[in-house]
């Protein structure tokens, strides 16, 4: 207990001392840095900023340190996260190799993939994409076609991916592949990791209700992928894919309290927005709704503590299973609140009628149906607690 | 804040498991409604319940109590919730200990708490006088006369009123109705002269009586805390109440979450276990979600009292909307998913139903802490 105090006295200062006065104020998207080749730092400041975190080793604050991590624990990882939360530092990197892919190859990656692409995440040079989902292929991701052929030294990978997030701008692609046509679905599945340069991959993108076309669609024509790139055993990449899920829908049950837009929160909005008659907001369903998001969100909170504290005592309980559903479900409950709160200003597109916190808060209440979809959607995730949970016959 | 339990609270959590169940099951609950018992608890349960320490969890070892706090009294509520287990527990030895506690002169407590964590005392709070939990508003009458009071009003929803040795009575001795200043708390023996009480018949077969106070004289010395300045006191026993009968009714909830999910795989139509049906696997699942967000919000709920007092209102106004909701959920659902057997009396979720029912309206339904809730967010 007491080292974990001198712990958070030493990450407070030293953050105090290194992250620049300009890191520590709200982060526009667009200044958001998701390194790769194509990753630009918005300022000198970011810049030093994310390198002096890197070196640190705090990119990464619970990796081991020989892939250039930070050799935290659990405990110390919360307590340097608090501290960032508090001083309001900015996060000096994004990112789907840092959120899901590495914790999945410290888990299954060789101690070659490891060195290779855990430092190559850390050092911001490789961004990575997730190629999971397909046409013919979402709720049920075991059914994939997109296949990858054994050729002696390499895979032929051909087919296609979609909903591919941000595929034009990554260097790399962790893909779902079928590798064995006559297996069991989820037993013919292996996961390969692809570097987005090789000849063959071209990407289109997708338009989203929120105006945004992060979305790709992902082509592979002959792609030749070295056998080195296969992460865990051949066929086995059903169970990869799995564990990496676990990160996905941790982190987005996280969404709402990380939004990295400059979305308004509902119970300051109401002050802006509602009338308040002697110090009461005026509406009584409103009113109602205001404090049952809150209390929602209070209830979120906790659980997200709970489930760390259980992590940490090593008990299990079913709580890290709902917290995407729940997570995910109260985005959407507080968009439409914030839409509801703001009225007709909650309506605005785009121009100078509006501002730009109101229109950020009109395309997130877009975005927030994405959230239930996206990472499995909340009938799935039902499902998965039906099966795993409650254990109901299927 | 703690979020886990450690290791004395489980072991707490699984002596009181195996107790209630062979001492206190729910058949326990129906043969006191069958048998149209008088007292409506079993008083040797009770005895043997003060033997283990639970009418003194949440008192100081000073005054013969266990000292556990809240978070342990959580667990073991947590289980008669679990079993419609009928004692004087909550009434007595959680809100009318913590009136004493909070409020009480040194003399009261040494008087008072050392009986009440024996078992051998039991007190009841006579507050509400509408059908709608209304703290403040009081019209019950305390007049200064010499050195004692007279009581003159009506109190209903005296929660195991009809039982208690001593009720605390919330009487106004200035300001108007919805004032919370002004009132003071009597300790008043049911058996005093100008008192009658009378049992009601709630739905949920425990116990809880009305109550009329005609020209009750009580003497200075019996007054809990300071004159005219109960409502801080009172608030916060209150907000402890709401913690504890919260917890209560997670173990409702869970054991008829629970009976359901195994019927859910027991019992077969169409030529499959109906458990296999998505429409109510779905429904089962937002269930097992809110659960574990209630649970959550119980743990801190628990652990703020002891630890941090002052987060007390906001989150005790939480736990009781979030369990109102919860069990009226989980109870509701129970019913509908056992199909005609769930409306039988003869199927014990029934007796969950109604006991959920009783549980939303003590000290606060929905409406009330929400309306709190937003009122203490600043809105
Ligand atoms: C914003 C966003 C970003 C994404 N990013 C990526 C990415 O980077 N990489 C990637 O690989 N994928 C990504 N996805 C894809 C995402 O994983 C899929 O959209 C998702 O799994 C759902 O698949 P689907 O869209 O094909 O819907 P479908 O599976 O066709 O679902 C349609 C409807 O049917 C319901 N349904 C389907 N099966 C069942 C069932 N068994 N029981 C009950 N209901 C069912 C669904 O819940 C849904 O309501 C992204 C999606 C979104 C929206």
């Amino acid at each position: 207990m007491e080292d974990l105090e001198q712990f958070r006295l030493e990450v407070r200062q030293w953050l105090e001392a290194n992250c620049p006065e300009s890191q520590r104020q709200p982060m526009p998207p667009e200044e958001q840095y998701w390194g790769g080749r194509r990753g630009k730092f918005a300022s000198e400041d970011a810049r030093l900023w994310f390198e002096r975190m890197r070196d640190k080793g705090w990119v990464a604050p619970e990796w081991p340190t020989e892939y250039g991590g930070g050799g935290l624990s659990p405990q110390q990882g919360k307590i340097l996260a608090e501290e960032m939360k508090a001083l309001r530092c900015r996060k000096p990197i994004f990112g789907l190799g840092l959120w899901m892919l590495g914790p999945a190859l410290l888990e299954y990656g060789n101690e070659e993939q490891k060195q290779r692409h855990l430092r190559a995440i850390v050092n911001g040079e490789a961004r990575w994409c997730q190629g999971y989902s397909e046409p013919g292929s979402g709720s049920d991701l075991a059914s994939l076609q997109c296949k990858a052929e054994d050729k002696g030294d390499h895979f032929l990978v051909n087919g296609s991916k979609i909903w591919t997030t941000k595929a034009d701008q990554c260097d790399w692609i962790f893909c779902l592949v079928r590798t064995d046509p006559d297996a069991k679905k989820q037993e013919g599945i292996s996961f390969l990791l692809i570097d987005m340069d090789d000849p063959g991959i071209s990407t289109t993108p997708i338009e989203l209700i929120s105006g945004e076309s992060e979305f790709c669609q992902t082509f592979f024509d002959n792609v030749k992928v070295p056998k080195e790139n296969l992460v865990g055993e051949l066929n086995q990449g059903w169970s990869v894919a799995k564990a990496l899920l676990v990160h996905e829908r941790k982190l987005m049950s996280e969404i709402g309290s990380d939004s990295p837009r400059q979305v308004l929160v509902p119970n300051a909005a109401a002050r802006e927005y509602a009338e308040f008659v002697d110090g009461r907001l005026a509406d009584p369903e409103l009113r109602r709704r205001l404090a049952e998001y809150d209390m929602r969100m209070q209830a979120i909170g906790l659980t997200h503590f709970r489930t760390f504290e259980e992590k940490v005592a090593g008990q299990r309980s079913a709580a890290p299973l709902i917290m995407k559903y729940a997570g995910t479900e109260a985005e959407k409950q507080k968009s439409e609140l914030l839409l509801a709160i703001m009225g007709s200003r909650g309506l605005g597109w785009e121009g100078k009628e509006f501002s730009e916190a109101e229109i950020d808060t009109v395309r997130n209440w877009a975005m927030s149906y994405a959230m239930t979809i996206a990472g499995g959607t909340s009938e799935i995730q039902l499902n998965v607690i039906a099966k795993n949970v409650l254990q109901l016959p299927q | 804040m703690a979020l886990v339990l450690n290791e004395e609270q489980r072991a707490l959590r699984d002596a009181a498991h195996d107790f209630l169940a062979s001492e206190a099951p729910v058949e326990a609950l129906r043969k006191l409604r069958d048998d149209r018992d008088p007292l409506g608890y079993a008083p040797g349960l009770w005895q043997q319940m003060a033997q283990m320490g639970w009418a003194s969890i949440i008192l100081p070892e000073s005054y013969g109590g266990l000292d556990f706090g809240f978070q342990g009294l959580g667990v073991v509520l947590e289980e008669t919730g679990r079993t419609l287990a009928a004692s004087p527990l909550f009434a007595s030895a959680v809100v009318g200990a913590s009136a004493v506690l909070l409020g009480g002169s040194e003399a009261q407590k040494e008087a008072l708490l050392p009986a009440i964590a024996a078992g051998e005392l039991t007190l009841a709070l006579a507050l509400e006088e509408s059908n709608h939990h209304r703290p403040t508003r009081i019209a019950t009458t305390a007049v200064a006369s010499a050195d004692s009071f007279i009581l003159n009003g009506d109190k209903c929803f005296v929660l195991d009123g009809h039982s208690a040795d001593k009720l605390l009575v919330v009487a106004r001795s200035a300001g108007e109705q919805d004032d919370s200043e002004g009132l003071s708390l009597f300790l008043v023996d049911r058996q005093a002269s100008g008192v009658t009480c009378t049992r009601t018949h709630l739905m949920d077969s425990r116990n809880a009586a009305s109550l009329s106070l005609d020209n009750v004289s009580v003497a200075a010395a019996d007054v809990i805390g300071e004159v005219g300045n109960a409502w801080p006191v009172l608030e916060q026993v209150l907000d402890r109440g709401r913690v504890a009968i919260a917890a209560e009714m997670m173990g409702c909830a869970l054991e008829c979450f629970e009976r359901t999910v195994a019927y859910l795989k027991e019992r077969e139509q169409f030529g499959a276990l109906i458990g296999s049906f998505q429409a109510l696997q779905h429904r089962a699942s937002h269930m097992q979600a809110e659960l574990e967000l209630a649970r959550s919000v119980i743990m801190q709920a628990l652990s703020v009292v002891d630890d941090s007092p002052e987060e007390l209102p906001r989150m005790a106004s939480l736990a009781k909307a979030q369990l109102n909701e919860l069990v009226k959920l989980v109870s509701n659902e129970a019913v509908q998913m056992h199909g005609g057997i769930g409306v039988t009396d003869e199927l014990e979720i029934g007796l969950f139903l109604k006991r959920a029912r009783v549980t939303m309206q003590i000290f606060g339904d929905s409406g009330f802490h929400k309306d709190r809730y937003a009122t203490l967010c600043g809105y």
